[in-house]
């Protein structure tokens, strides 16, 4: 049995809903919702690297390093919003979240 | 089975198990463990499908730096997390439902394309080059005015992140080097003359 695109994205599909699942059931913890997101960004660069080697076409590894450059940068600010946050409230707490009243 | 078929299935049952550790799991540090072990494997796939570049640089960029960050928040903050955990429960049938939705859809789309034959590729992959020198060839070239924003992004969020996170505390005495170096003698030293058996009043 040979492996193709289809098994990539398959793999991909299922870290992706892990990821969103992630955020649904974790209401509360911050940090696991910050780490949901990087799974579903790592999906969708599994996704662009099969779709790369498939078509014979770099602009989907390029494409890829971008999103990593994106997610890193994603991660330090959020981590640094979430740091700053529980220096004030000493709570990581989702539904604490509520002083902007938005 | 060939050797390849095999590493897919190892390196992709390892991504998924350790994927939804990271979601279920209790602790948090284990959480991060689990999520570098899924980028680990991750780029075990990568250099299956030949981005050899891209695997190691998620090898060396993501888990060597944005974990080992992740890694000393969740060290770093002093949170209850027993506390933070007790409503898991509570969103799972919705949550389940929404996720199974969504899972059957992606799948379903799989199957379901085709790639139009009229598409022209914009960088096809070049014969006889490396993975790295090839992505090095159009990275500098076709994409170079990409690859400046992408350093300005990182630019913007190392400055963001030092802004957010750096405060100054009031009360804590510290060095000035600048008000050291403008201390002249005038400034430091006072003469006093003393007349004798009679002492200098104390300030």
């Amino acid at each position: 049995m040979v492996i193709g695109l289809e098994h990539y994205l398959i793999v991909a599909a299922i870290v992706f809903t892990l990821g969103v699942a992630g955020i649904i059931l974790n209401r509360k913890n911050v940090i696991i919702i910050l780490m949901s997101i990087e799974l579903i960004l790592l999906s969708v660069n599994i996704n662009l690297v099969a779709f790369s080697a498939k078509l014979h076409d770099l602009t989907g590894q390029v494409f890829a390093l971008f999103i990593l450059t994106v997610a890193a940068a994603e991660a330090a600010i959020g981590l640094a919003i979430l740091v700053t946050y529980f220096r004030n409230r000493r709570s990581i707490a989702v539904e604490d979240i509520n002083m902007m009243k938005g | 089975m060939s050797v390849a078929t095999a590493f897919f299935y190892l390196f992709s049952i390892i991504t998924i198990a350790s994927a939804a550790m990271v979601i279920v799991g209790r602790n948090p540090v284990h959480s991060v463990l689990f999520l570098i072990l899924a980028f680990v494997s991750a780029a075990g796939l990568f250099v299956l499908t030949g981005a050899e570049f891209l695997a190691m640089l998620l090898v060396v960029v993501y888990v060597g730096a944005v974990m080992v960050l992740f890694l000393f928040v969740v060290m770093m903050l002093d949170v209850d997390f027993a506390q933070l955990q007790k409503t898991v429960g509570k969103y799972l049938p919705v949550g389940g439902l929404i996720t199974l939705v969504v899972l059957a859809e992606l799948v379903l789309v799989v199957g379901s394309w085709n790639v139009a034959p009229e598409s022209v590729l914009s960088t096809p992959t070049p014969a006889g080059l490396s993975n790295t020198a090839a992505l090095g060839q159009v990275l500098y070239t076709q994409y170079a005015y990409l690859f400046q924003a992408a350093g300005l992004v990182l630019l913007t969020a190392m400055i963001g992140a030092i802004v957010l996170t750096l405060h100054h505390r009031p009360n804590v005495k510290r060095q000035d080097i600048s008000a050291q170096n403008a201390r002249t003698r005038a400034t430091a030293i006072e003469n006093k003359h003393v007349p004798s058996r009679t002492g200098v009043p104390v300030p």
